[in-house]
C-alpha cells in the first residue's frame, strides 16, 4: 500500500532500552491518512500515541530504536531516510505540533524569527521576505496585532497564543502531513475550539493529511473522520467515527467510550476500566496486551491475535469481538 | 432551601504590580509626588455567592479568570483585599492567612490541589502526608493518629500496603487518593477541589469522581469544584458559578446553565465543549480578554469580545441579577428581556 501523498504507517515497532529491560513500546502499528483527511490516535497515557509520532518524525531519543516497519510519505520511507533527507523533509513535507508549546518554542528567539527560520530554510526566502511572510502567517493563525507580536518572545504570550505560533511554524511551508500531538491539552475549551477550527480549516484548504493525537475521545469524535484506538503499543481498533461509537468491536474501545464523561448524563452511568496497562518489559507479553483487563478473554487470546480485516474501513484486533 | 455553609460577600483580591524602572527611579518618583500609586491586577472583583450544606458547586471559567485566586482566598491561603468570607457564621477574612494556619477552624476548610504529584512533599510517605495535618491541626499522635490515617486511607480506597510508599512510587490515581485522603482526614465542612482529575486518564478519572461522590454522601461535606472540563462539572455539580475576568457572570443549577446558558460568555463556553455525535458548533469567541490591570469599573469585562455588546455595556457595569427562580446573570441584555 503506497499513498500518493498522505501518510501510511505500516507495522511500526519501537523498543526502548532501559536499565530494567527492553520496553516494547510499539508493536506492528499500522494506519494511513489520506490527503485532506484527519485521523485521530486515541488511548490512555502509555498507549504509545506520542511514541508513534516521535518515531514517524524520527525524533526518538537514543534509548529508542525502531525495530521494524515503514512510514511512507508519498514514496519516501521516513524510517529509512538519511539525516540529510530528513532535514529536507521535516518542516516542508511533514511537520509536527508539540504538546507543550512553551517548551517546544525557543525561549530566547522572537516568535517572528522562529517562523521566518522555516521559510528561509525551506522556501529559500530572503530574511526580509521571510519576516514579512511570518507576520502574514501570524495573522492567518488569528493573532491580533501580528506586526507587533512578531517581535515578542514566547514567555510574553499566553499558552493559546504560543500554540498558534507553533501551528504557524508547522504550517509555514504548507506540509503534506501534519502531526498534532495533543495540541490543545492544557488550553481552555474556548481556545481549544478556535485552535481546532484553525487546524481543520488549514488542512482542508491545502489538502493536508492530519494525524491528531488526543486522549479526549469526545474531541476526537468531533474533529476526526476516522479514529485509531491504541492500547499498550498496539492498534486495537480503527474505524470511521460514527461506526466506532455506534458499534465498537474491541472491548477496550467500548470501555473507553463508557468512561468518557460526555457519553453519559449521570455520574453513576460512567464505567471505569478495570486493571492497568501491562508491564511492557515482560518477556512473556501475551499476544493481546489487553488480556488481563478484558472481560471477554478466551484461551487463545494469549497466543495469537491479529488484526481482523486489516486495511478495511473497520478493523479490530480481537478474537472475541463485541457483536 | 438548604442553609448556607459558606457566605462570600463582595470579595475582592487585588495584586499590586511593580511599576517600571529600578528602585532608584521609584524612590525619586515617591519623593517627587507623594505616596506612590501602584497599578493593580484585579484578580477577583466584587464576588458574592453562597454554598449550602451538602451542596456541590462548580466553578468554571477560562485560565486567568480568577478561579484559582478565589479558591485560595476562600481556603485562606491568601488574604482578601475587600469583602468577607463567612463559614458557619464566623468571618474568616478578619484573620490573616498566616495566623489562620494554626486556627482550629483551619480543619473546616480543606483543599485538594490540582496535581497531587506536585502538591505532596516528595520526602513524605503516603502515611506521613496524610498524618501531617492531623498532627498539626487536630493534635493527634500515637495510636490514635495511626488508626485515623489508616481508616481515612481505607475510605479513600488506598490499601494499607501503599502507605509506606513515596509519591514517586505511586500511580497518578493513587497519588490523587492520597491528596484527597489528606484533606478529608480533617473532616472538613467545605472541601475545595482544584481540578482534581485534570492530570488523570479517563479510566482513572471515573474512579476518582465516583470516590468523591461517595465520600460526600458518607461524610456530609460541601464541595467547591473548580474545573475547566464542563462535561465533568455537569455530572458532579448541583449548581455552577461562571467567572469571567474576576467577576461572576452567571450562577444557576448546573443542568439548566449547560442546557440554556444566558450570558453570552457562558453561551460561547458551552458551545465550545465537544459533544459525542455532534458536529462542532460555529459560535467562537474572537479576540482576547481585556486587561485585568486597573480595569475601568464602568465597562463590562466581556465587552469587546461579546458578540452582542452595546453602548450601554461601556458606561454601566452589569451587576448580577436574578433571572428566574434559581438563576442569576450579569448582563444588560438579559435584564432587559426579563423586565
Amino acid at each position: 500500500m503506497t499513498a500518493a501523498a498522505g501518510l501510511a504507517v505500516e507495522n511500526l515497532s519501537v523498543e526502548f532500552r532501559t536499565r530494567s529491560g527492553i520496553v516494547k513500546a510499539l508493536d506492528r502499528v499500522s494506519f494511513a491518512v489520506a490527503p485532506g483527511e484527519t485521523v485521530a490516535l486515541v488511548g490512555e497515557s502509555g498507549s504509545g500515541k506520542s511514541v508513534t509520532a516521535y518515531a514517524i518524525m524520527r525524533l526518538l531519543d537514543d534509548a529508542g530504536r525502531i525495530t521494524g516497519g515503514r512510514a511512507l510519505l508519498g514514496d519516501v520511507d521516513l524510517l529509512a531516510a538519511t539525516p540529510a533527507e530528513l532535514r529536507r523533509l521535516r518542516g516542508r513535507r511533514i511537520a509536527m505540533v508539540f504538546q507543550n508549546p512553551r517548551s517546544a518554542l525557543n525561549p530566547i528567539r522572537s516568535v517572528g524569527h522562529q517562523i521566518a527560520d522555516v521559510l528561509v530554510e525551506h522556501e529559500k526566502l530572503s530574511r526580509r521576505a521571510a519576516a514579512a511572510k511570518a507576520v502574514e502567517l501570524l495573522r492567518a493563525v488569528g493573532i491580533t496585532d501580528p506586526a507587533r507580536r512578531a517581535s515578542a518572545y514566547p514567555f510574553e504570550m499566553s499558552g493559546g497564543m504560543c500554540q498558534r505560533v507553533m501551528i504557524a511554524i508547522a504550517l509555514a511551508a504548507r506540509p503534506a502531513v501534519l502531526i498534532a500531538d495533543e495540541p490543545t491539552t492544557g488550553l481552555d475549551v474556548t481556545t481549544q475550539a478556535v485552535i481546532m477550527d484553525l487546524i481543520g480549516e488549514l488542512s482542508s484548504s491545502i489538502g493536508m493529511a492530519t494525524v491528531f493525537i488526543t486522549h479526549d475521545l469526545a474531541l476526537a469524535a468531533e474533529r476526526a473522520r476516522r479514529i485509531v484506538v491504541m492500547h499498550a503499543g498496539h492498534v486495537v481498533e480503527s474505524a470511521p467515527v460514527a461506526a466506532l461509537f455506534a458499534a465498537p468491536r474491541h472491548p477496550y474501545t467500548a470501555e473507553l467510550v463508557a468512561a468518557t464523561p460526555a457519553s453519559v448524563s449521570v455520574l453513576d452511568d460512567l464505567a471505569s476500566i478495570p486493571g492497568s496497562l501491562p508491564d511492557l518489559r515482560r518477556a512473556d507479553l501475551p499476544a493481546c496486551r489487553y488480556l488481563d483487563r478484558c472481560r471477554r478473554t478466551q484461551p487463545e487470546c494469549a497466543r495469537n491475535v491479529s488484526m481482523v480485516a486489516p486495511g478495511a474501513i473497520h478493523a479490530f484486533a480481537c478474537r472475541n469481538p463485541l457483536p | 432551601m438548604r442553609s448556607a455553609l459558606l457566605d462570600v460577600a463582595e470579595l475582592s483580591k487585588r495584586f499590586p504590580i511593580k511599576a517600571g524602572g529600578g528602585s532608584f527611579s521609584r524612590l525619586r518618583r515617591r519623593f517627587a509626588g507623594g505616596p506612590e500609586k501602584l497599578p493593580h491586577v484585579h484578580a477577583v472583583d466584587d464576588v458574592s455567592f453562597t454554598i449550602g450544606e451538602g451542596e456541590t458547586v462548580g466553578l468554571v471559567g477560562e485560565s486567568g479568570c480568577g478561579k484559582s485566586t478565589l479558591v485560595r482566598v476562600l481556603a485562606r491561603l491568601l488574604d482578601p483585599s475587600d469583602g468577607s468570607v463567612r463559614l458557619g457564621g464566623r468571618d474568616l477574612s478578619l484573620m490573616p492567612a498566616r495566623r489562620f494556619a494554626r486556627d482550629p477552624d483551619r480543619a473546616k476548610v480543606q483543599m485538594v490541589f490540582q496535581d497531587a504529584g506536585e502538591s505532596i512533599n516528595p520526602r513524605f510517605t503516603a502515611f506521613a502526608a496524610i498524618a501531617d495535618p492531623l498532627r498539626r491541626i487536630k493534635g493527634l499522635g500515637g495510636v490514635a493518629l495511626t488508626a485515623k490515617v489508616e481508616r481515612t486511607a481505607a475510605e479513600c480506597g488506598l490499601p494499607e500496603a501503599l502507605l509506606s510508599r513515596f509519591p514517586h512510587q505511586l500511580s497518578g490515581g493513587q497519588r490523587a487518593r492520597v491528596g484527597i485522603a489528606r484533606a478529608v482526614a480533617l473532616e472538613p465542612q467545605l472541601l475545595i477541589l482544584d481540578e482534581p482529575t485534570a492530570a488523570l486518564d479517563v479510566s482513572v478519572q471515573v474512579v476518582i469522581l465516583q470516590l468523591l461522590q461517595r465520600l460526600k454522601s458518607e461524610l456530609g461535606m460541601s464541595y467547591l469544584f473548580v474545573s475547566h472540563d464542563l462535561s465533568v462539572v455537569r455530572l458532579l455539580c448541583d449548581r455552577v458559578i461562571v467567572m469571567y475576568l474576576g467577576r461572576i457572570v452567571e450562577v444557576g443549577p448546573a443542568r439548566e446553565v449547560f442546557e440554556r446558558p444566558l450570558h453570552p460568555y457562558t453561551q460561547a463556553l458551552v458551545a465550545a465543549v465537544p459533544r459525542l455525535g455532534q458536529p462542532p458548533t460555529q459560535d467562537r469567541l474572537q479576540g482576547e480578554p481585556r486587561s485585568p490591570i486597573d480595569p475601568d469599573p464602568k465597562v463590562c469585562r466581556f465587552y469587546g469580545r461579546c458578540p452582542q455588546g452595546t453602548e450601554r455595556c461601556t458606561v454601566e457595569m452589569p451587576l448580577l441579577r436574578k433571572s428566574g427562580a434559581a438563576r442569576e446573570v450579569a448582563c444588560h441584555l438579559i435584564a432587559e428581556v426579563q423586565t
